[in-house]
């Protein structure tokens, strides 16, 4: 289930397309979540007061800012940690069981 | 202005990092490549050099901060041999696989147990997959030169990747010779300031290095370096062309034969022993015997093309190994049979073993094996100056 896309992934026609050495953009080539998070966090938007800290936060980088108040997270690469949901001072992020969303 | 100096192979590496005016030097001395680093970090004391020499606590840090520096865009060297070229070894991938163009110093040394401080060259096959340019010198002049066009190998835009130069242990590291220094200008022209390649950190246009690439992507990665080794045989010839207008001297590409064009049989070499088989090879054409050589200076990439045309019409060929690959045979010649087997050789091929742990390779040894390669007699896989039989 896909909320948000960041960037898509590359089209390489020839290797010159492949960058070189291992440095490119993150976001690029990493696979996506294979359905093996346990909790997901879940945004509610009236809550949220634009303090941008589970954006800078998220180890994975898996949180985009679309506007100056919404943040979008990224099913494909959030991997259920749970620390934009323990960092949320207003407790605008909850974490629910894959199961139970 | 350039002058002769009486050095050993050490020295002679010193004086090329010296010349070649390194940003990072990060090493840990090991016998026996120590007076190398030695030497280095006395030049730095001294002010010879203006270079940042890190005393790092181990080999696998001494790789891990010239990976660093490497990836700032900041020309690095480093020096090992042995048990320490094994610590660094996890590094080694990340750096050849990062494109980051760092030059080391790899002396030749034996691998434990039992414990043995002196030259064969089973350290560099234990790494022979790593990705790295591996280059084998004959004496302590071509040991200095290949520092200086070294760095400008790895540093080319099209190669980025690193290079191993091997220098036999204790033949060359420790054994004195006349070698031409040459002049601080002439270097600087020939080798100027490393140009940053765009794949490296830059804050202008930040970058994640060294990211993770899942089964999609990882393969197009490996690929790409790969390919791009094979690039290294064309620029090495190019960059030797430059070299010898500069300096007047040539080292070639990447094999070098000796008399073999006419030859019936021919001994395939890497590093220092090429010295003794060259006086061989002319005391059996004094004989009237059809000897010839072909020394390797790379082993990765494998010139495969070259060896066929420097080999192709002899009747025999040996290839002598300073290793050994338990349960098989000697790597060398296990590459070299592949490649000419590939571009359909016809002829016999022998693997000579000899010099583990500093053994003795004698006139005698390789007369030796001239006459098992003329005779093509024996066992496929020989070995050389054993103390006791089989």
């Amino acid at each position: 289930m896909k909320d948000f896309k960041m960037s898509p992934r590359p089209l390489w026609k020839s290797l010159s397309d492949v960058p070189m050495g291992s440095s490119c953009s993150s976001f690029h080539i990493c696979d996506t979540n294979a359905a093996w998070r346990v909790f997901r966090p879940v945004m509610d938007y009236s809550l949220c007061i634009g303090c941008h800290q589970c954006y800078l936060l998220c180890p994975d980088g898996a949180i985009h800012k679309e506007d100056a108040k919404v943040f979008r997270i990224d099913y494909d690469f959030c991997k259920g940690c749970g620390i934009c949901a323990n960092q949320c001072k207003p407790g605008a992020i909850s974490m629910v069981k894959e199961d139970q969303v | 202005m350039s002058e002769f100096a009486f050095l050993n192979g050490n020295e002679a590496v010193a004086w090329g990092v010296r010349l070649s005016r390194p940003h990072v030097i990060a090493a840990y001395p090991i016998t026996p490549q120590t007076k190398a680093v030695e030497k280095l970090s006395s030049f730095v004391q001294n002010g010879e050099m203006d270079c940042k020499y890190l005393h790092v606590e181990s080999e696998h840090s001494a790789m891990a901060c010239s990976i660093g520096s490497s990836s700032v865009g900041a020309r690095t060297f480093t020096a090992t041999s042995s048990q320490g070229l094994l610590y660094m070894s996890e590094g080694l991938p990340y750096a050849s696989g990062a494109r980051l163009p760092i030059v080391m110093m790899n002396a030749n040394r034996s691998i434990a147990t039992p414990w043995n401080i002196y030259g064969d060259q089973m350290d560099a096959m234990h790494v022979l997959n790593s990705g790295w340019v591996q280059l084998f010198v004959e004496d302590a002049q071509e040991a200095l030169d290949m520092v200086i066009q070294s760095f400008k190998l790895a540093e080319n835009h099209d190669i980025l990747t690193p290079v191993m130069i091997n220098v036999d242990g204790f033949v060359l590291t420790h054994t004195y010779e006349k070698v031409e220094i040459p002049g601080q200008e002439l270097v600087d022209s020939f080798l100027p300031a490393i140009e940053k390649a765009p794949h490296l950190m830059n804050d202008q246009d930040p970058m994640s290095l060294c990211i993770s690439a899942g089964n999609q992507h990882y393969m197009e990665f490996k690929i790409k370096q790969h390919r791009d080794m094979f690039k290294v045989f064309e620029q090495l010839e190019s960059i030797d062309r430059d070299f010898e207008k500069s300096f007047g001297r040539s080292h070639g590409g990447a094999a070098a034969g000796y008399r073999n064009e006419d030859a019936d049989v021919i001994l395939v070499t890497t590093g220092s022993v090429t010295g003794t088989a060259r006086v061989v090879v002319d005391s059996l054409r004094e004989q009237g015997i059809k000897a010839g050589l072909v020394k390797l200076r790379l082993l990765r990439p494998f010139p495969s093309d070259d060896l066929f045309e420097l080999i192709g019409k002899a009747g025999a060929v040996g290839i002598l190994d300073k290793n050994i690959s338990f349960g098989f045979e000697g790597t060398v010649y296990t590459n070299v049979n592949s490649s000419l087997l590939q571009k359909g050789y016809r002829g016999r091929t022998f693997n000579f073993i000899a010099g583990l742990g500093g053994r003795d390779i004698t006139k005698e040894n390789i007369e030796e094996m001239f006459s098992a390669l003329l005779e093509q007699k024996g066992e496929t896989v020989q070995y050389f100056n054993m103390g006791c039989a089989l």
